[in-house]
């Protein structure tokens, strides 16, 4: 096909446009990031080499691609830092999806079961906290879990405590930060999937015979699964790179893996380390997105 | 357990035993009433069900129909009044306590499980056993002529077979009493009429009692043994299709059951059991004595269009001669014919319109009738029914 019948309608370019979109922001930065993980740290600008000068001439260029190897994700493998934090990061989104899981379903399926009207609102609820900036709203939660914060003040008042919990530079204000950051994205999947499931469908399993909790596990949860892969990998994904609310609200004894390419990065300037352990990060990430994938195929070649 | 004893069914059994005593009704409604916000959708109904009737719910749409059907699944509960089936009051049980299945408009198949799991869920809820579930679904899956399709999900099937699983669905559990929510609404209409049929064959073989909704006044006629005919949230007239097509309780209901001419009329006099009568628009007409007596001076009389006769010159036998007191002189204004029939509209010489469904019962059309023709309709006093303005 030639490239005059590609762009001969709106429509066709519109077709080639993601593509188009991925290749500019993902595929070439990409490139970057993969060539320089396979360099040598330097004290130079930029911080590594080789750098392929396309002006030296054909030589310099393969003697450039023959000083590329793969020492940074050997290194990676050996030091058990980084090892650490690959665990910690997917620890802590496991951990915090699930909670995500068990907290927004209820609020999603609530919602969802609102009167019309009241729906609206209850979006209006949920999205409202984007109006702020996320960075302002952690802040704000470290006002709320600091030793004479507000969550204390309501712990000590209602004698539940005898004196203040230490909150902050925790694994629970981690999660409490996480889950409170993420729960939208948990939620509106969510809601979009069970409210757009046939209320008789419902009715139609407790005619049958189904008592409540049947109804629940036999219909409505296994009709809200692809609402549930959703939302699980819209937080679970950026769950495991953080940074911002690891970063601040729990302690420093253990990082996560964003806090660690943030080290390597901007405190020892050893860039291609970065890069290493950036792209081993998105590969880490690829297998439960080919996995849902591959679900999601399943499930529309059953439906057919 | 030996071979000669009849089998338990596990699943009526755990839906409870509701065999009504002798002489009493499977259903009783009593005086069930239902507000949402405002809107009092149902008000005051009571209405009693014996166990093996086809019952029809008609009404036009926001009449109450559908949430009545509702609260006789426990979908609804009642504000007032009290659901009595087989005696034990219900009104208040969930839908999962009730012996009761429902087969919903939508269908309302589950998509994620195939038309055998689909069938057998409800079995499966009342714990029968597995070999005893294959039997059964087996067994429904024959009744509703859907062999070979069992593996199937509901988007793989068409309409009419969709609408076959969920009737199946609804029927595996041996309800004493079945639901139809407009089973056929989504059906076209050659296969919702060959499907009326074999529900009613099914009901008469399996003896079940059913309740089905619809506002299809046809469909109510053709399948059901009596018709409640619901408006505002009061059922208005509860008779057999035949008694409810001709003799109407209400000029709304003989409206909303087929074709009618309707004329304002004034009581004259007496004539032995004939009453004369004075009407707008058809002039003076000659009435039989209704049985229960109008009361009021000022009321309609309703004459079916098919019983209005149309000839070129009057009545033509003696015999006709002898019957046909009503004649009316007119034009014929407009024709429709409808295959099986023409309806013709008299502009009648007193003022009033008269329409006249006339059989074609012969294939030339050396009966019919053309526009601006002089003719003349009758109908006999017996044709006429008499109902409160």
């Amino acid at each position: 096909m030639s490239a005059r019948r590609i762009f001969a309608r709106p429509a066709r370019f519109a077709a080639i446009a993601p593509y188009v979109w991925m290749v500019l922001f993902f595929l070439v930065p990409f490139a970057f990031v993969l060539k320089i993980s396979l360099s040598q740290t330097a004290i130079a600008q930029p911080p590594y080499e080789p750098v392929f000068d396309l002006t030296a001439g054909w030589g310099a260029l393969k003697a450039a691609f023959a000083a590329l190897s793969l020492d940074n994700f050997k290194l990676l493998g050996s030091d058990e830092i980084y090892v650490f934090a690959y665990l910690r990061s997917l620890t802590v989104a496991v951990t915090a999806t699930a909670l995500l899981l068990l907290i927004g379903y209820p609020i999603a399926y609530g919602m969802a079961r609102l009167p019309k009207r009241w729906q609206a609102v209850a979006m209006v609820l949920v999205i409202v906290p984007f109006w702020t900036s996320f960075l302002i709203r952690i802040y704000a939660w470290i006002n709320i879990l600091q030793h004479d914060g507000l969550l204390n003040q309501i712990l000590l008042a209602l004698h539940l405590v005898g004196q203040p919990v230490v909150w902050l530079s925790t694994d629970s204000a981690m999660y409490i930060g996480i889950v409170y950051s993420y729960l939208p994205f948990m939620i509106l999947p969510l809601y979009a999937t069970l409210a757009k499931m046939e209320l008789a469908l419902e009715e139609a399993a407790s005619d049958l015979g189904a008592p409540p909790w049947q109804v629940f596990w036999l219909v409505t949860f296994p009709l809200s699964l692809p609402g549930v892969g959703a939302g699980v990998l819209l937080c679970f994904i950026p769950i495991v790179g953080e940074f911002v609310i690891p970063d601040l609200l729990a302690g420093s004894n253990s990082l996560m893996i964003g806090q660690t390419l943030w080290l390597e990065f901007f405190t020892n300037k050893d860039w291609p380390v970065a890069s290493a352990a950036a792209i081993v990060l998105l590969v880490v990430l690829l297998v439960p997105l080919l996995l849902y994938e591959r679900l999601q195929k399943r499930q529309l070649e059953q439906g057919r | 357990m030996t071979d000669e004893l009849p089998r338990t069914d596990a699943a009526a059994d755990a839906a409870g035993d509701v065999r009504p005593a002798a002489g009493q009704p499977l259903l009783r409604i009593e005086g069930v009433a239902k507000t949402f916000g405002s809107f009092r959708a149902v008000d005051g109904v009571s209405l009693d069900i014996k166990a093996g009737e086809f019952f029809a719910l008609l009404g036009p749409s926001g009449c109450g129909k559908t949430t009545l059907l509702r609260m006789l699944a426990g979908f609804e509960a009642p504000d007032e009044g009290r659901i009595l089936l087989g005696g034990k009051d219900i009104a208040q049980a969930l839908p999962h306590e009730r012996p009761i299945n429902m087969m919903f408009q939508s269908y309302a198949l589950f998509p994620h499980l195939s038309v055998r799991d689909n069938i057998a869920f409800g079995l499966k809820r009342a714990g029968m056993a597995r070999a005893d579930i294959a039997t059964r679904v087996s067994e429904m899956v024959a009744l509703v002529k859907l062999e070979g399709l069992e593996k199937r999900k509901p988007d793989q099937l068409s309409g009419g077979q969709r609408q076959r699983v969920a009737l199946a669905r609804a029927l595996a559990r041996r309800p004493q009493l079945l639901l139809l929510d407009e089973p056929l609404a989504a059906l076209d209409k050659k296969l919702r009429e060959s499907t009326q049929g074999e529900l009613m064959e099914l009901q008469r073989r399996l003896g079940m009692t059913f309740i089905i909704v619809t506002h299809d006044q046809e469909e109510a006629m053709t399948m059901a043994s009596r018709i409640g005919v619901m408006k505002a949230g009061r059922l208005d007239q509860v008779a057999s299709p035949r008694e409810l097509y001709e003799a109407p309780r209400s000029r709304w209901i003989a409206e909303f059951v087929g074709d009618i001419n309707l004329f304002d009329a004034e009581f004259k006099l007496r004539d032995g059991h004939r009453l004369v009568i004075g009407t707008g628009g058809a002039g003076t007409l000659v009435v039989a004595e209704p049985r229960e007596a109008v009361g009021e001076t000022r009321f309609s009389v309703a004459i079916r269009p098919e019983k209005v006769k149309l000839s070129r010159r009057g009545p033509v036998s003696e015999a006709g001669r002898e019957t046909a007191i009503n004649r009316l002189d007119g034009v014929i204004a407009d024709i429709c014919y409808l295959g099986g029939t023409t309806t013709y509209k008299v502009k009648l010489d007193t003022g009033g319109m008269l329409q006249a469904s006339v059989a074609n019962s012969a294939r030339l059309d050396v009966d019919a009738y053309s526009l601006n023709q002089n003719v003349v309709a009758w109908f006999t006093p017996d044709d006429c029914v008499l109902l409160p303005s």
